[in-house]
């Protein structure tokens, strides 16, 4: 099933008085399942990508079809229940809410669900924070967490709506070389359960963790291939 | 459910900057406190004249010299209108809607006994006048028929004057004198107290109006007439009644406007309660200003906020909350602060009524309207200057937003 389908996506940015060409005719497709890196350096334009694919900004031509529906078209209460509904977003920064617990954290995402609706949001959300191995620190705060303990609440809130993929912006990107190593095991777990994920990074012994590798520069697809011998961490 | 998860993530950002909060709605308390309290007490001390006025005499007409319209036509160059004794007979006699009427002749001397002396009200009134103002004799008695006829040096005193001269004696039977003339005190009135306009209405003496009239002032002149009218509801047809008979006595044509002023109770009342209720207006529109500057410092703290919580509204967005959840959360949020201002300000404003009333002495009545009239001013103060910043909430770029620092 073809979760994602970019045709000749184009997205230019005016900032104070240049053009910059941030996407230049991007055509991609992606199946169920899958698990993508992209990698580019700054200001490849993989971000101005990723916010496309999470419908966090509208490409200003081209068409996206995100599980059979064109979304570029689509108004802004749309775009936020398809956020909501099909998107997991884990960022670089964590971006939790401060002061407040791993689990209500985790729960956000469904006080603005409007789709199918969830008879016990609190019994959700320990559940997605016991898949990230979490379960003893649900009533946390994000400053009493460590980094990579953020950012597995932060995987659980992208997965407590039962999204379709999961987009992740340079996720281990704040975190020691160790702790990267569990956040990857985690993505990989999830994976292996069948959900599809999408990783933006810079690094290329991060994006060899997935399986297919897309390399971004100016714009434009430079290389799209599957990675032949595949980092996978065994627990 | 949706509204009462957005009402508890409200409060929680309320209460997690608990001082911040607190100053927030300092203004919206004051304004509401003030107003509160001040029409409390406004209307507390109207119900005290106005039982006060009742309880001078029911269906009581004052009639006084004058002309009731400033700028009507006076009754000839250089008259000055009178009162007279004839005046106080047609009126008792000709009005079936007049139950009784007394003169009031004005003599304010001073009183001498022994080697005490006091300077207080004499008032020339006859053997109504009680009945007419609800005095009550507690020693001795009022005078008769027969002390007005034969002009009796005779006298009935207040308490207040009892307590000057006669300090714990009962003064019945003793000898006084009232402007060097002597007089036999007869009787003592029970104890009315001060009234709400501030004059001791203890501190009078009577005496019978034929004597103030001719042996105590010029003979002619009375300065007012206290009638009071059979009922409630005849009160009309008594004034139109002694409008009437005192134009004939006076010989006013038609035309003209009366020469004397006609009022009863109820103008009394309103005439004094004007001026408190327009004070009360005034001061509550002042409190009000301060309710319109609370209203500014909620918006520009819900600004502020906006401002130091801009990475985490492009989060919430993020993860799809639509324009309207954010904008109905910071509304919320202006809401419940200024909500909890109104509330708190009527609590302060009804404690400091009371406790006003207990020491200025006046009676505090708390009108549940206002009290619904002030929190839904507070509700609307809420929205409306809550609104703008909860806009520019809702209307943040998510990408941009979750970059800010």
């Amino acid at each position: 099933m073809k979760t994602i389908q970019l045709s000749n996506i184009k997205k230019t940015f005016h900032l104070g008085g240049e053009t910059v060409k941030a996407l230049d005719g991007i055509s991609l497709t992606v199946n169920t399942g899958e698990f993508l890196a992209v990698i580019g350096t700054s200001g490849s334009g993989k971000s101005t990508l990723m916010n496309i694919l999470g419908c966090l900004d509208q490409a200003d031509s081209g068409e996206y079809y995100l599980e059979g529906v064109k979304v570029n078209q689509l108004n802004m209460n749309a775009l936020a229940d398809i956020r909501n509904q099909k998107i997991g977003f884990v960022f670089q920064g964590f971006n939790l809410l401060p002061r407040t617990t791993a689990l209500e954290n985790v729960q956000l995402p469904l006080i603005y669900n409007r789709g199918k609706k969830i008879n016990n949001p609190t019994q959700k959300a320990k559940k997605v924070l016991d898949m990230v191995g979490l379960s003893n620190r649900i009533n946390h705060e994000p400053n009493q967490l460590s980094g990579g303990q953020q950012q597995r609440v932060a995987i659980a809130r992208a997965l407590v709506t039962d999204p379709s993929i999961i987009l992740a912006d340079e996720p281990s990107g704040n975190l020691d070389s160790r702790t990267t190593d569990e956040i990857l095991f985690l993505f990989q777990k999830l994976n292996d359960k069948g959900i599809t994920i999408i990783l933006v990074t810079h690094e290329l012994d991060v994006a060899e963790h997935a399986k297919r590798v897309i390399d971004i520069k100016d714009g434009r697809i430079r290389r799209d291939y599957e990675i032949s011998h595949r980092r996978y961490i065994t627990a | 459910m949706k509204l009462k998860q957005l009402i508890i993530v409200s409060l929680r950002s309320i209460i997690r900057n608990k001082m911040r909060s607190l100053l927030t709605i300092l203004g919206v308390i004051i304004g509401i406190a003030s107003v509160i309290a001040l029409v409390a007490l406004g209307k507390g001390s109207q119900a005290d004249i106005e039982s006060e006025i009742s309880s001078l005499g029911s269906n009581l007409i004052m009639i006084r010299p004058g002309s009731t319209k400033s700028h009507g036509v006076k009754g000839g160059a250089g008259t000055k209108s009178c009162l007279s004794m004839n005046d106080v007979d047609s009126i008792s006699k000709f009005s079936e809607n007049i139950s009784y009427a007394s003169p009031l002749i004005k003599v304010p001397s001073q009183i001498i006994s022994g080697n005490a002396n006091w300077y207080s009200n004499v008032m020339g009134v006859n053997t109504f006048y009680p009945m007419i103002r609800n005095y009550d004799i507690a020693l001795g008695s009022f005078f008769n028929l027969r002390h007005i006829k034969l002009k009796s040096k005779v006298a009935v005193l207040g308490q207040t004057v009892v307590d000057e001269l006669f300090p714990g004696q009962n003064p019945v039977g003793t000898r006084i004198r009232i402007r060097n003339i002597p007089f036999e005190v007869i009787g003592v009135l029970s104890e009315k107290g001060q009234s709400s306009m501030g004059h001791d209405q203890d501190d009078i003496v009577f005496v019978p109006s034929t004597t103030a009239l001719y042996r105590m002032s010029d003979g002619k002149t009375v300065h007012d007439i206290m009638a009071s009218a059979v009922s409630k509801s005849v009160m009309e047809q008594a004034k139109d009644d002694i409008a009437r008979i005192l134009r004939k006595n006076h010989r006013i044509p038609a035309g003209i406007d009366d020469d004397v002023e006609i009022r009863d109770q109820a103008e009394i009342i309103s005439m004094v309660t004007q001026v408190t209720t327009t004070l009360t207006m005034l001061l509550s529109a002042v409190a009000g200003v301060s309710l319109l500057v609370g209203g500014i410092g909620i918006m520009n703290i819900m600004l502020v906020s906006v401002t130091e919580r801009t990475r985490e509204i492009g989060i919430l967005i993020a993860l799809g909350a639509r324009s309207c959840d954010i904008l109905m959360q910071f509304l919320i949020e202006a809401v419940i602060l200024s909500l909890s201002g109104g509330i708190m300000g009527i609590l302060t404003g009804i404690c400091i009524a009371f406790g006003l009333g207990e020491i200025i002495g006046s009676q505090v009545i708390v009108d549940p309207a206002m009290i619904i009239l002030s929190i839904g001013f507070t509700v609307a103060v809420g929205i409306f200057f809550g609104y703008y910043p909860a806009r520019k909430a809702a209307f943040l770029n998510p990408v941009e937003a979750m970059r800010y620092e």
